[in-house]
């Protein structure tokens, strides 16, 4: 069991690495910060002492190297602008942005599961075909093509909310939705064919003919059984409750982690940008981490596996 | 309760406009062994899931299925889910995929218990045991709390039957209950379903592809052939001389396991699409026997001699000995 | 029989199995020190329940998995290492036919097309040759010409296993492996396939290995069986006079487990108790001795080997309790 555990934080911690050596590399060859920070008229000089500060002017795998060992010592370097700690910069954002996912999270959630099973068990009835058509179309239409629908007839038609900013909790409500949306189509789509996969399966018909009544069947032997592939695709949206809003914290000028990302990678402010794919990798794999144990909880065959490796 | 008997009459299945089920009546009387024989796509399964319900929605089932003086085609479901399992237990071809995975099979058999036997707690877990210990399944005690991927197939056989026991029903429906095991375990199914249904005075419906499974089994045969019954004699009659063409087939179809080899006596052809089924006689393009007629008429099961109903136009009537049994056929 | 076209000798093979994630490797002995030969136009059937190794030991016999220990020798030569072009000419003469027609079939091309390929891939003939060929064959299988030109799935599960065997014979080989081949398939269906494979059997003269769980279709086509359980050839000898005279308690039991129509009041059903055999968890001594219902002492130590037997012709048993020389006691069940 131990071992088990073990192995899957090792594997984890590699991911995490994998993905930070790789935003290092690319971002130190896509451009060079002191010129962009500075501007392109500063003088050689400036950029020669920028360089110097910050120890771009050592080799590659030097800075890599000294990158690693800070933090090894939980030191995430410094923002290049404003010269504040990465890691504040970052963390003060993370409330904003769960302020619009959470909330998201929840209507995916309240929605898209009860709507997949509804469908399931009515498949091929007028609310069936409603659900799968809004679930292709909250699949289909982007983010920023949603969200900016929905600025243009909640704020600009009917005027009933604000187009952007983070002044008042109605300022959420249009980013929330246009999150919440399209992730409760995904939900809705994976949830329908979990449940429909399910209700085919031999055992629901020796259910029904055991006497159980059709609503016990449904709760007490299809969900469990339909809960198992849907609890892929939750964890796969608690991995992105972090870096998930990216486009609709643009869209709506909401200032969260997505935006500082953004505004970030532009100015190629290093730390930042490193502190935020850390971040993002570290609730990424965590998330799954979290349904692989969900797995273990949900499906026996799996929990065996598991136990006989101890 | 002592003269349980399930009756269908007419039973008629239809998938999406096409009939599977062409009218089938059928009866089985307490404490008796019936046998359903036929190829796939014969209607034997189809049968039994019509009676008792548990076809998918878009099936279309007419005719009667009759529980005593209970009506099941278009029973309410509350009194359907009385039956299923309290009056007439089902158990299926391959057991693994046919128990939930993700429960325990105590909790699956307790189930059963608690909606037919109104036990709880306590007396479920007492029960439970005593019925793996009755189906043979060692250490009960502990295995109770022991999922169905933890067990051999023959293993969850015998969990379900278990299960199917925890109702104590009239009638056991066993779909097929040994195609997916060895042979050897398939004999100790076999012997296993013997066993209880005499210890439990329970009718048993054995619905097998397998000839031999019958014949060592049920008291009584039902030959189906593309939705109907052709022909339906007591076992040792049936196995010793068939009367209509097809069961004559069947029979010289089926390997000799001793005596002196011989060519195999096939049926020509294969068994027709639902949906295309020839006029007249639906084996009538197979059948070495056929006449102008048999492509015409559809044969109407007949009493061919006493307790012997046989479908087939060259068959001899013979006066029906009680009048209930008298039938027509759609 | 003639001239041994296929000789395996003390043929092993063992599979590393994994339980659960990152559990130890256990070996799995699948087949443990077989030997068989067949003789040129000679059908050898293998029966055993699921585990007893018989489907390893078809692919080993037809090279397309190597042996761990032992060697399979075909007309006389070495098997040829998998993939050299010696192993791939060889292909033409040895074939496999499998439960699953619909598996073994392309379901985008039409039959015809596939029938001719293997004429097509060893080049064999023009290509007005192949077709006429394969037409031929396809015919000769019991295949309507307008059959010819449907898809995999526009034809029943019988005619797949047809067009399966047209394709095998395409080359002409000498020697068959048939794993199952009419197991899927309905009663009725079941008997012009064996009927079928019997008939092209004698007319092409073919040697088969004919792997089955079922006995009676086994000894239909066989001339000679072996048994097989947990990877080991416990009796073998000639088909009508094994079943109709088993001598090992593994025999007795599965040719009187098999149901019947009609029972005679002598034969009891021999009903082995116990679960079905693991390859994973081999019992020491004899194999059988935790379900065989005579064993003594001696089977729990020490594993017999498979030896000639007096009686019967050419029949060897592995059995501590058939004694190699004096008749077995036909009462000892």
């Amino acid at each position: 069991m131990l071992r088990y555990f073990a192995i899957r934080f090792g594997r984890a911690a590699i991911t995490i690495a994998l993905v930070v050596t790789f935003a290092f590399v690319v971002l130190r060859l896509s451009g060079d910060p002191a010129q962009i920070i500075l501007g392109p008229e500063a003088p050689p000089e400036a950029i020669a002492a920028f360089r110097a500060a910050w120890g771009l002017d050592d080799p590659l795998w030097l800075q890599y190297f000294h990158y690693f060992g800070a933090i090894a010592q939980g030191e995430l370097g410094r923002s290049m602008r404003d010269g504040r700690s990465a890691i504040e910069l970052v963390v003060e954002r993370i409330p904003i942005t769960l302020a619009l996912t959470l909330p998201a999270l929840a209507i995916k959630l309240c929605v898209g599961v009860p709507a997949g099973i509804y469908a399931a068990l009515h498949r091929g009835s007028l609310a069936d075909r409603m659900v799968m058509m809004l679930s292709v179309a909250g699949f289909t239409i982007p983010s920023f093509v949603l969200g900016l629908t929905l600025v243009l007839i909640f704020a600009v038609k009917l005027g009933w909310l604000p187009s952007g900013g983070q002044d008042s909790w109605r300022h959420a409500i249009l980013p929330v939705l246009t999150l919440g949306i399209g992730g409760a189509a995904v939900l809705a789509r994976f949830t329908r064919s979990a449940m429909l996969e399910v209700l085919g399966q031999p055992f629901i018909r020796t259910a029904s003919a055991k006497g159980v009544p059709w609503r016990d069947v449904i709760i007490g032997h299809a969900l469990p059984n339909a809960a198992i592939p849907t609890v892929t695709i939750i964890g796969f949206m608690i991995g992105t409750l972090i870096a998930g809003a990216v486009v609709v914290e643009s869209v709506f000028s909401w200032p969260g982690v997505g935006r500082l990302l953004v505004v970030a990678v532009a100015n190629r402010d290093l730390a930042v940008v490193q502190c935020i794919l850390l971040l993002v990798a570290a609730t990424m794999v965590s998330s799954n981490l979290i349904v692989d144990f969900l797995y273990g909880f949900l499906d026996p065959r799996l929990r065996q596996t598991v136990g006989k490796a101890a | 309760m002592a003269s349980t008997r399930l009756t269908l009459s007419g039973l008629t299945v239809r998938f999406d406009g096409v009939t599977v089920l062409h009218g089938i009546d059928l009866s089985i009387g307490k404490g008796e062994a019936l046998g359903l024989v036929g190829e796939s796509g014969s209607g034997k399964s189809v049968t039994w899931l019509a009676a008792l319900g548990l076809l998918p929605g878009k099936a279309r089932v007419s005719g009667s299925a009759r529980l005593d003086d209970l009506e099941l085609v278009g029973a309410r479901p509350a009194a359907l889910d009385k039956v299923r399992g309290g009056r007439v237990a089902m158990i299926f071809q391959d057991p693994t995929s046919a128990l939930n995975p993700v429960l325990k099979v105590g909790t699956q058999i307790g189930e059963a218990l608690s909606l037919h036997r109104g036990l709880s707690g306590r007396a479920i877990k007492a029960e439970a045991k005593r019925l793996f210990d009755l189906v043979g399944i060692p250490d009960a005690e502990r295995r109770l709390s022991a999922y169905p991927h933890e067990f051999s197939g023959g293993q969850n056989q015998r969990v379900m039957i278990a299960m199917a026991l925890a109702g104590a029903p009239d009638i056991l429906v066993a779909d097929e209950p040994t195609t997916a095991l060895d042979v050897t375990i398939q004999a100790q199914i076999l012997d296993l379903l013997n066993t209880v249904r005499r210890e439990m005075g329970m009718a048993l419906v054995l619905i097998s592809h397998d000839l031999g499974v019958i014949a060592e089994t049920c008291d009584r045969v039902a030959v189906m052939y593309a939705g109907r019954i052709v022909e339906e004699a007591p076992a040792a009659e049936l196995f010793a001389a068939p009367r209509h063409p097809y069961a004559q087939g069947l029979l010289n179809s089926l390997p000799p396991l001793g005596g002196a080899r011989r060519k195999l006596v096939s049926i020509p052809g294969v068994v027709p699409d639902p949906r295309a089924l020839p006029k007249g006689c639906a084996f009538a393009p197979r059948c070495t026997q056929a006449a102008e007629i048999c492509r015409e008429v559809v044969p109407a099961l007949r009493n061919a001699a006493t307790d012997r109903r046989v479908a087939c136009v060259f068959e001899p009537v013979v006066p029906a000995p009680a009048p209930d049994r008298e039938l027509e056929l759609a | 029989m003639s001239t041994v076209l296929l000789r395996a000798t003390d043929l092993s093979r063992t599979y590393g199995s994994r339980r659960g994630l990152f559990g130890a490797v256990t070996k799995v002995r699948a087949v443990n020190r077989v030997s068989f030969s067949i003789a040129a136009g000679e059908t050898l059937g293998i029966v055993g329940e699921s585990g007893s190794g018989k489907s390893t030991m078809g692919r080993m016999a037809l090279g397309l998995e190597a042996p761990d220990e032992g060697q399979v020798r075909f007309a006389g030569e070495p098997m040829p290492a998998s993939g050299s072009p010696a192993w791939r000419a060889q292909r033409a003469r040895m074939q496999m036919i499998y439960q699953d027609p619909l598996g073994a079939l392309d379901r985008r091309l039409p039959v015809i097309v596939q029938v001719q390929e293997p004429l097509d891939i060893h080049r064999i003939g023009d290509q007005a040759q192949r077709l006429r060929l394969a037409q031929e064959m396809l015919a000769r299988v019991g295949l309507s010409s307008e059959q010819m030109t449907r898809y995999p799935h526009e034809l029943s599960g019988g005619q797949r296993q047809r067009v399966v065997l047209a394709r095998a014979l395409m080359t002409r080989p000498d020697f068959l492996v048939c794993d199952e081949p009419v197991s899927a398939l309905d009663v009725s269906i079941q008997a012009q396939v064996v009927n079928l494979l019997v008939d092209l059997q004698a007319e092409f003269g073919l040697a088969m290995l004919f792997i089955s769980h079922d006995l009676r279709v086994v000894r239909q086509v066989s001339n000679r069986v072996a048994v097989m359980y947990l990877g080991d050839f416990v009796e073998e000898g000639d088909a009508d006079d094994l079943f109709a005279a088993p001598l090992h308690p593994y025999t007795r039991a599965l040719v009187s487990a098999a149901p019947v129509t009609k029972r005679s009041s002598g034969q009891a059903r021999i009903v082995l108790t116990g679960e079905p055999p693991n390859p994973a968890d081999r019992p020491g001594g004899c194999s059988f001795h935790p379900r065989c219902p005579l064993a003594i002492a001696r089977c729990k130590q020490e594993a017999p080997v498979l030896r000639s037997v007096e009686q019967g012709f050419g029949r060897r048993v592995a059995c501590h309790l058939v004694e190699p020389s004096s008749m077995p006691n036909s009462k000892a069940a």
